[in-house]
């Protein structure tokens, strides 16, 4: 291949030369709104350099709604490939490229960065502090997570985008078999998204484990802040697979080493047992933070605790430690014998136990409750059937000898979007509504969302049910198209309708949010839900520091039980705060590093060479800078705290 | 509430359309295999029924009962931590479930991964099924024979297909036989059918293997014994020989219709059975199917 060939687009076509156009022209829009409205100075002091574990929260929660979108757009595409038999308006080539894009920016750059929105937004005010252990550390995590995705998406306009399968396995996304560019920008995005993530990990550990208020017991902690906690263990013990996995594929395809090779002593298995040995636990990456938010939405809006907090508890550690028990249910059919199917069967269906556990125990909250039908609550209560319809059908999965039948099918299909989609997406339009007076001082409008609610459930539904018959007929995944004499159009046809709903679903939801912040009233007091936990006791939006004094904590429902048995939340009085400086080197590091993947994914070594250097320096200087941050006087604190119901009902 | 009882109808009108459906695939099983999976995919089907059916009626219940609208003003709801015997209960009737199914599981997956129920006693056809992109090439070493793109097969007679790759891993899959299987290109894997009824079914590469994946299909034909030994006979007579060139070429990326030849291409491009053990082939393929990794 000639060097400018690399960066042709595999399979051009004229929806790809109209994004070309569009993000040209968004991009000069952009630059040209700042510039115009001199907002430069702006955007680098307040969000680019920043080091607040709030906005870093909400430059996630934006990151990964332009995912949602992205990603949504991919999925619309396919299924109106696959509405009517022998469809011809995406070609086999881009429709492989299409699911693979779905499916990676949804897990990683969607799903992801949305759990990160929330815990980086909510545990440090659910614990009581005033940041995360590592802010500038933080920072780093998202803006590389940032750059990986940005890496990602310009894929498919420079060079190609991958055509593997979101678990890309070898040797098909070797050089043999994907000759384009589009593996390494697979490979090298997700590593350097991963490495942010990995960051991520142990700071938020770090932060649960050591920066709680010190009345707060582990025991105490609510919910939230527990599979936080849970997730972010899997986190790190989990990514330095990934990494690892991920690096060994970079030197098959840009350094000819032969590991996962069809040749030379390379072994595809090996592709597959790495890639689940991270790739399962992920996927309770992402449902335990969801397991978390319901929760604390089901007690709030029940108007009671949480029935079984200990067992709560319980499953998730056990759930987290199974999760890296059942890897290889993902390659039941890959000749490992009966033995050990039998025995990753039965570790598989045990996660069933705990997992129901945490179903029965919303129920048992809600029981002798007082239900209110707000929007976060409406997606909890659709969670629990949808979710279970999903648990079972894994279960089902779960048997080796059934899977022979469902892997590989739409069966599987249909059971993963039932446990992910209500899991991950339905829990955090449940927590952005939930917590979204608490980013950013006003809610969303109650009648659109639910609006929004029952087009989403719905149009899901009609999406995905239809596919559990298509993959018991037959019908694989990753077919671009079938034949009219297989008769599964007319099914495949519903499930296009049903995409239309639920898109049309998050169209209501993007409109609200326009909706709501035109209109929406700002006197709404910081705790507008009358909800339990400590995030709610303070200001909305939140002061920089969150809390003025350190609260005290004597359950896990402190706010609560000082709301309604008067127990002092606030005791010593206001001191000055101490603060981290802004910093504008974890945008610069990540900026490098998006030219060093980019660089690699080109195989173009002298810029390689040069940012990696650049990339050492950034961190030897880092490490002889000295930072000591800076105060926040009494005098400001008590000022900013002035309105404050906290600061009256106490110190007065 | 419109909204709920417009749902509910959604949901009902689809189970009505697919109840009117033909029985879907691997529900109607032709063969021990897929019947055993057929078996075990019902119980699961109906034990599960049980669950979802307890968690949708508990659900219902509570939400109706314990709707604020339906409360007095006053109605404060009561702090409960929890009950050793209500959560008993939930843990307790999980294991039951999950005990029952794992007992269903193993029992299972060790006769579909055996020669089938019955024909333990006589020697089963051996298949080499192979693919390359995108197409299937059947050996049959006994009969020394091969085609390409299709697969024709005695009834009542264990077969046993010997899978691997000359590209990326596929899967060899008719529904309606039994199972899927993996086919790599560095080893071999193994996967015991049967058919018992002559008919037509549909076969092919369930794992994604790129650009052709989706036309990478195969006919399968089951026929009586005798009908299959003519067609044999025919083929040697009238098929032209594999030869090393030709099979090079069919290697090529692309799809092909079906093709037939006589002798087979496992003389000069061998599987890969590696291991020592070449002599013994039962022996092999049991210690190739154990392989792990
Ligand atoms: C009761 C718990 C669950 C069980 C027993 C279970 C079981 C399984 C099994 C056996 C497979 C592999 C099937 C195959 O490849 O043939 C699978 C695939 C999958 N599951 Fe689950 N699962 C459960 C819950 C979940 C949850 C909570 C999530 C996500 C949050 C999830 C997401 C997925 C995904 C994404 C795949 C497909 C991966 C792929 O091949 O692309 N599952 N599940
Ligand atoms: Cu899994």
């Amino acid at each position: 291949m000639t060097y400018f060939d690399r960066f042709a687009i595999p399979h051009p076509s004229p929806a790809i030369y109209a994004s070309m156009v569009a993000i040209g022209l968004t991009v000069i829009a952009i630059l040209f709104g700042l510039t115009y409205f001199k907002k430069w100075g702006y955007l680098w002091r307040e969000w680019l350099t920043t080091v607040d574990h709030k906005r870093i929260g909400i430059m996630y929660l934006i990151a990964a709604l332009l995912m949602l979108f992205r990603g949504g757009v991919d999925a619309i595409m396919l299924r109106a490939q696959t509405a009517v038999p022998d469809n011809t308006l995406l070609d086999a080539q881009h429709y492989n490229e299409v699911f693979t894009t779905h499916g990676v920016v949804m897990i990683i750059f969607m799903a992801m960065p949305f759990i990160y929105a929330l815990m980086n937004f909510i545990v440090p005010l659910q614990i009581g502090a005033r940041d995360v252990a590592f802010p500038r550390l933080n920072a780093l995590s998202f803006w590389l997570f940032f750059m990986g995705a940005m890496l990602f998406n310009i894929s498919f306009v420079v060079g190609g985008s991958p055509d593997a399968g979101w678990t890309s396995y070898f040797p098909l996304a070797g050089n043999d078999f994907s000759t384009s560019v589009g593996t390494n920008y697979y490979l090298l995005s997700i590593q350097i998204a991963g490495i942010g993530t990995l960051i991520s990990g142990i700071n938020f550990m770090t932060t649960i484990f050591k920066m709680r208020v010190p009345s707060m017991t582990l025991m105490k902690m609510p919910m939230f802040t527990w599979t936080a906690l849970i997730t972010n263990a899997i986190v790190v013990f989990a990514f330095p697979v990934l990494t690892v996995v991920l690096l060994l594929g970079t030197m098959d395809r840009l350094f000819g080493t032969h590991i996962f090779t069809m040749t030379n002593g390379g072994m595809d298995m090996l592709w597959a047992n790495l890639f689940w040995v991270w790739g399962h636990p992920e996927v309770y990456i992402l449902i335990l933070p969801a397991f978390g938010i319901y929760s604390e939405i089901v007690s709030t809006f029940s108007r009671r605790n949480l029935y079984g907090y200990k067992s709560m508890v319980a499953s998730i550690v056990i759930i987290s430690f199974l999760s890296f028990l059942v890897w290889a249910h993902h390659f039941f059919t890959m000749g490992q014998g009966a033995l050990a199917n039998s025995i990753f069967s039965i570790t598989t269906m045990a996660i069933a136990i705990p997992t129901g556990i945490k179903i029965f125990n919303w129920l048992l909250t809600m029981r002798k409750g007082r239900i209110e039908f707000t929007v976060p609550m409406l997606y909890t209560i659709g969670f629990i059937p949808i979710f279970t319809i999903g648990g079972v059908t894994g279960v089902m999965l779960g048997m080796a000898s059934a899977d022979y039948q469902y892997h590989n099918t739409m069966f599987l299909v249909a059971h993963f979007h039932y446990t992910i989609i209500p899991g991950v997406v339905f829990a955090m339009l449940a927590g952005l509504t939930y917590w979204w007076p608490k980013m950013f001082g006003y809610m969303l409008s109650e009648k659109i969302g639910k609006w929004a609610f029952w087009f989403i459930a719905i149009g899901f539904n009609v999406t995905f049910f239809p596919m559990f018959f298509t993959g018991l007929d037959g019908q694989a995944r990753r077919m671009y198209t079938y034949s009219e004499a297989t008769g599964y159009g007319p099914l495949n046809l519903l499930s296009f309708a049903g995409a239309i709903v639920l898109m049309a679903g998050v169209a209501i939801l993007v409109y609200n949010i326009y909706y709501s912040t035109r209109y929406a009233p700002r006197n709404i007091g910081s705790d507008p839900w009358n909800a339990r936990t400590l995030e709610w006791a303070t200001q909305s939006p939140v002061q920089s520091y969150n809390f003025a004094r350190t609260p005290h904590v004597e359950s896990t429902e402190a706010f609560w039980d000082h709301k309604k048995k008067g127990k002092p939340l606030f005791k010593g009085k206001i001191e000055k705060i101490h603060m981290p400086n802004n910093s504008g080197m974890p945008f610069i590091m990540s900026s490098i590093f998006f030219v060093w993947g980019f660089s690699f994914v080109f195989s173009m070594w002298i810029p390689a060479i040069i940012t990696t250097i650049a990339i050492f320096a950034c961190m030897a200087h880092r490490s002889f800078e000295k930072d000591d941050g800076y105060y926040i006087p009494v005098e400001e604190i008590e000022a900013t705290e002035k309105d404050s119901e906290v600061l009256t009902d106490e110190t007065r | 509430m419109r909204m709920k009882w417009a749902f509910l109808s959604v949901v009902i009108g689809v189970l009505a359309v697919l109840a009117g459906c033909e029985p879907v695939m691997v529900l109607d099983p032709k063969g021990p295999q897929a019947e055993t999976i057929a078996d075990v995919i019902w119980i699961s089907i109906a034990m599960m029924a049980i669950v979802v059916i307890a968690v949708f009626g508990m659900l219902v219940y509570i939400v109706t009962k314990y709707r604020a609208s339906k409360q007095s003003a006053d109605y404060e709801p009561p702090h409960i931590e929890g009950n050793p015997i209500v959560e008993g209960i939930i843990v307790g009737i999980p294991i039951i479930i999950i005990a029952v199914l794992s007992i269903i599981t193993v029992k299972s997956t060790y006769v579909v991964e055996a020669t089938p129920e019955g024909y333990e006693d006589q020697k089963p056809l051996v298949v080499y099924a192979s693919t390359s992109d995108w197409k299937w090439h059947f050996s049959y070493p006994e009969e020394g024979i091969e085609t390409v793109n299709y697969l024709y097969i005695p009834t009542d007679r264990a077969l046993e297909f010997r899978l691997y790759s000359y590209g990326p891993i596929t899967a060899f899959w008719i529904p309606q036989l039994g199972g899927q299987k993996y086919a790599m290109s560095d080893m071999i894997t193994t996967l015991h059918l049967a058919a018992d009824e002559p008919g037509e079914y549909m076969g092919r590469n369930s794992n994604f293997s790129g650009k052709g994946f989706a036309e990478n299909v195969f006919d399968v034909k089951a026929m009586s014994p005798k009908e299959f030994e003519e067609w044999v006979d025919e083929v040697k007579k009238t098929a032209p020989t594999l030869t090393e060139e030709k099979f090079e070429e069919l290697l090529l990326p692309g799809h092909l219709g079906r093709s037939t030849f006589s002798g087979t291409h496992l003389e000069f491009s061998p599987p890969p059975e590696g291991h020592g053990s070449h002599g013994d082939d039962a022996d092999a393929s049991e210690e190739h199917g154990d392989h792990d990794e």
